[in-house]
């Protein structure tokens, strides 16, 4: 199952190296890591993607960081309510026949495009991953050059629902 | 008067101090007695000051011996070992102790040198990147960048060394830092808003245990190592006495319970007893005080403690349910949580069968070897040791056949006397720890248990023992052999003896008569009566080269992959 796990950081060197360390060294599998400067000084805010077996290794990579000295606070947040935003940059070709088909393509997407040359294109999309990956399986027959992804930032939206619902379904 | 007020100020003003000497008021603000070290060019500076430094300087013979008798001494005064090693090979050869203080928890300071600031990362002399070489295997490390922040980082590393599940930390110092001059800098707090380890229990699982020790038939404590960082020896005495819930060791928990009780079932795991592992096999409350679940303590985890309510308590959250299933979490420091659990008791368990039943395995079941054997055989040497020092030495091992013999025949009267290398299984342990342990405690008899190899492999610190003439006792358990190894390749590998053989030997005691230390071959049980007699209680170094015999192996044993129940090799 997929974790996003959320941690502020001191911004002291080597702790993004603690941080790899400790995934690798556990064997822990990263999808994504995302890092930048929070809202606190002299603190970061990183934001990891872990895919786990089971409830008892997320709960131990959850305690293994919080061991690390540098780490302030570690959120395993998939069960909140979130705001997930990742953004993609997409070089694909494109001739003039085929850029119309493109920018329609685009639009519902709310993608846009940054640059254009005589036979490519560079498109930038923001979103949650889903919604990446939906758009770069539809983008992918007319070639992709290439694709560079930030990986998943995130945190809690200011209203949580009540009740942590874990949604049954029903058949009957 | 107003003269020379100006003149302390101007004086304040100019006086300076380099950063070395800045390491040097932390180690003293820290009342550090001895540092292992061993100097080279980056760390000049420091030992220029260290000329002149109030603690005791030890020079090990290797940088490897210099943190492992730090490990001992961090090991039996319960307080940090400090090592100092040079950049890049002084550096890596401290990483082997790094890794075992951190796998068995003990508090080490270590600074090694750097290269200049200006040429990091250019491959300079002696330039090894020991911050990712070490962060794997460290509690934490830095490296200092501010001269001025060096009381302040030097401070936040003792405290991280000592405090919460305890640690090795390193610290980088480049040589510019430590040579060059600054204004006597302004005091700075520790600032780790990061690090905040718990210590007292939370209440309601402190009352959901002891509700449980009440309910259980067949409670057991398996206390590790844990007791004895947090001092806790005579808290889990007296907790035991007053519920009568008998206790089983960990390898690293020896010493934490007196052997001699009658509720010590013995240690527990792959080398453990009978009544231990069939306790922990059986029970129906399982107590863990400050022990980790190690592989080697519980075998194949399927079968392990399978009718058990578990009840953990540990100062390090993250070891909590990481390998097995906990009921009742603890996160607490050990002593704290067994004094909260000794105001709270409530009626003592009702447990007379299971009493019974562990009196019955522990009759039948004893450890055994072949007494009558005309071989000297190695337990019988460590059984000796033990009643001619009436169970109160201090013992440090090696690791391999003899750690087990001793570890299952030194009946440990008290905490703080046994030093051995647990998690990381480090060959090359027994002696130099010997020496950090003995400096911890002057008075006392230390035994450094060593095989014939893992002796090889810290010989040099002879010289260091020589040097301080302590009156350390090396008891090298002679098999001509790598034991432990041999003992494997005759169990799973059809006594194929793949380079575990070693008949060809130095003299030991001619080379302990070249460091200038007295030595004795022993080679049958009356030799052995003999010798030890004249020489266990002397105030000098003496290297005993007992000749055991080279095929005996360690029983009980569970072979890899079973479960605690399938010992073989159990007296019958
Ligand atoms: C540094 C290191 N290398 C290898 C091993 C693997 N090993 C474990 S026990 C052992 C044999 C030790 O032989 P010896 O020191 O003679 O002790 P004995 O088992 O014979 O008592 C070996 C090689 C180890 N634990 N540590």
């Amino acid at each position: 199952m997929k974790r996003i796990i959320s941690l502020l950081v001191m911004n002291e060197p080597g702790v993004l190296n603690r941080i790899t360390n400790l995934f690798s060294k556990r064997n822990y599998n990263i999808e994504s890591i995302s890092v930048g400067l929070s809202e606190h000084d002299g603190m970061s805010r990183i934001t990891c993607v872990v895919h786990v077996e089971s409830e008892q290794i997320s709960e131990q990579i959850t305690k293994q960081l919080n061991k690390q000295i540098d780490i302030i606070k570690v959120t395993d947040i998939t069960e909140q309510s979130v705001v997930a935003r990742e953004l993609a940059l997409i070089k694909v070709q494109s001739s003039p026949q085929s850029r119309n088909e493109i920018y329609s393509l685009i639009e519902p997407f709310r993608a846009s495009v940054i640059d254009v040359s005589k036979d490519s294109m560079v498109i930038q999309i923001t979103g949650e991953s889903e919604k990446i990956e939906a758009f770069v399986e539809l983008i992918k027959p007319y070639g992709i050059k290439e694709l560079a992804r930030t990986g998943t930032t995130a945190f809690p939206r200011g209203t949580q629902r009540q009740s942590n619902q874990k949604t049954n379904f029903s058949i009957v | 008067m107003v003269r020379e007020a100006a003149l302390t100020e101007l004086k304040a003003e100019t006086e300076t101090v380099t950063g070395a000497d800045l390491l040097m008021a932390a180690l003293e603000e820290e009342n550090v007695e001895v540092v292992f070290g061993y100097p080279g060019g980056a760390v000049l500076p420091i030992y220029d000051k260290i000329y002149d430094a109030k603690f005791l300087h030890v020079l090990p013979r290797h940088e490897q011996g210099g943190i492992h008798a730090a490990e001992g001494y961090a090991r039996i005064s319960g307080k940090p070992g400090v090592v100092i090693a040079t950049s890049g090979p002084g550096a890596t050869n401290i990483v082997t102790g790094l890794a075992d203080a951190m796998m068995d928890s003990l508090p080490i300071v270590a600074f090694t040198g750097q290269v200049a600031t200006g040429v990091i990362g250019s491959d300079a002399f002696q330039e090894a990147d020991i911050l990712g070489i070490t962060t794997p295997i460290t509690k934490y490390n830095m490296q200092i960048r501010n001269l001025e922040d060096i009381p302040r980082i030097i401070k936040e590393a003792f405290y991280i060394a000592t405090s919460g599940r305890p640690g090795p930390v390193l610290i980088d110092i480049p040589k510019d830092i430590a040579a060059s001059i600054t204004k006597q800098p302004e005091a700075q707090e520790i600032h780790l808003p990061g690090y905040q380890p718990t210590l007292k229990p939370n209440f309601l699982q402190i009352r959901k245990l002891a509700e449980a020790v009440s309910k259980a038939k067949k409670p057991v404590i398996l206390a590790g190592a844990g007791v004895l960082h947090a001092k806790a020896a005579a808290e889990l005495l007296a907790y035991v006495e007053q519920q009568e819930v008998p206790v089983v060791h960990t390898l690293l928990g020896l010493g934490g319970f007196p052997a001699d009780h009658s509720l010590f079932l013995g240690m527990g795991g792959m080398h453990g007893c009978y009544t231990a592992n069939m306790a922990l096999s059986q029970c129906d409350l399982l107590i863990n005080i400050g022990a980790r679940f190690d592989d080697r303590l519980t075998g194949n985890l399927v079968h392990f403690a399978p009718h058990a309510t578990v009840a953990h308590i540990d100062i390090d959250p993250a070891e909590i349910g990481k390998n097995v299933p906990t009921l009742i979490p603890i996160v607490a420091d050990a002593k704290e949580a067994l004094t909260a659990l000794l105001t709270h008791m409530e009626e003592k368990p009702d447990q007379a069968e299971w009493i019974a039943q562990l009196r019955t395995w522990q009759e039948k079941h004893p450890y055994h070897y072949d007494k009558d054997s005309p071989n000297l055989k190695p337990q019988q040497v460590v059984e000796m040791l033990h009643v001619k020092t009436n169970g109160e030495a201090i013992v440090t091992t090696d690791v391999g056949q003899h750690q087990m013999w001793a570890a299952q025949y030194y009946q440990f009267k008290n905490a703080d006397r046994w030093v051995t290398s647990g998690g990381l299984g480090t060959m090359g342990f027994g002696l130099p720890s010997s020496i950090g342990a003995q400096l911890a405690d002057p008075e006392a008899c230390v035994i450094a248990m060593v095989g014939d190899a893992g002796f090889q492999m810290s010989t040099q610190e002879m010289a260091v023992i020589k040097e301080l003439n302590l009156p350390i006792k090396i008891a090298i358990f002679n098999n001509q052999s790598l034991g432990m190894v041999r003992q494997w390749q005759d169990f799973f590998y059809q006594s194929r003896y793949s380079y575990s053989k070693i008949p060809v030997q130095p003299s030991f005691v001619k080379l302990a008569e070249a460091y200038d230390i007295n030595g004795y071959t022993i080679t049958n049980v009356e030799e052995a009566e003999r010798v030890l007699d004249e020489v266990l209680h002397t105030r000098e170094p003496v290297l005993l080269d007992f000749r055991v015999d080279s095929e005996e192996n360690v029983f009980p044993m569970i072979a890899p992959g079973k479960g605690l129940h399938e010992m073989v090799g159990v007296k019958e």
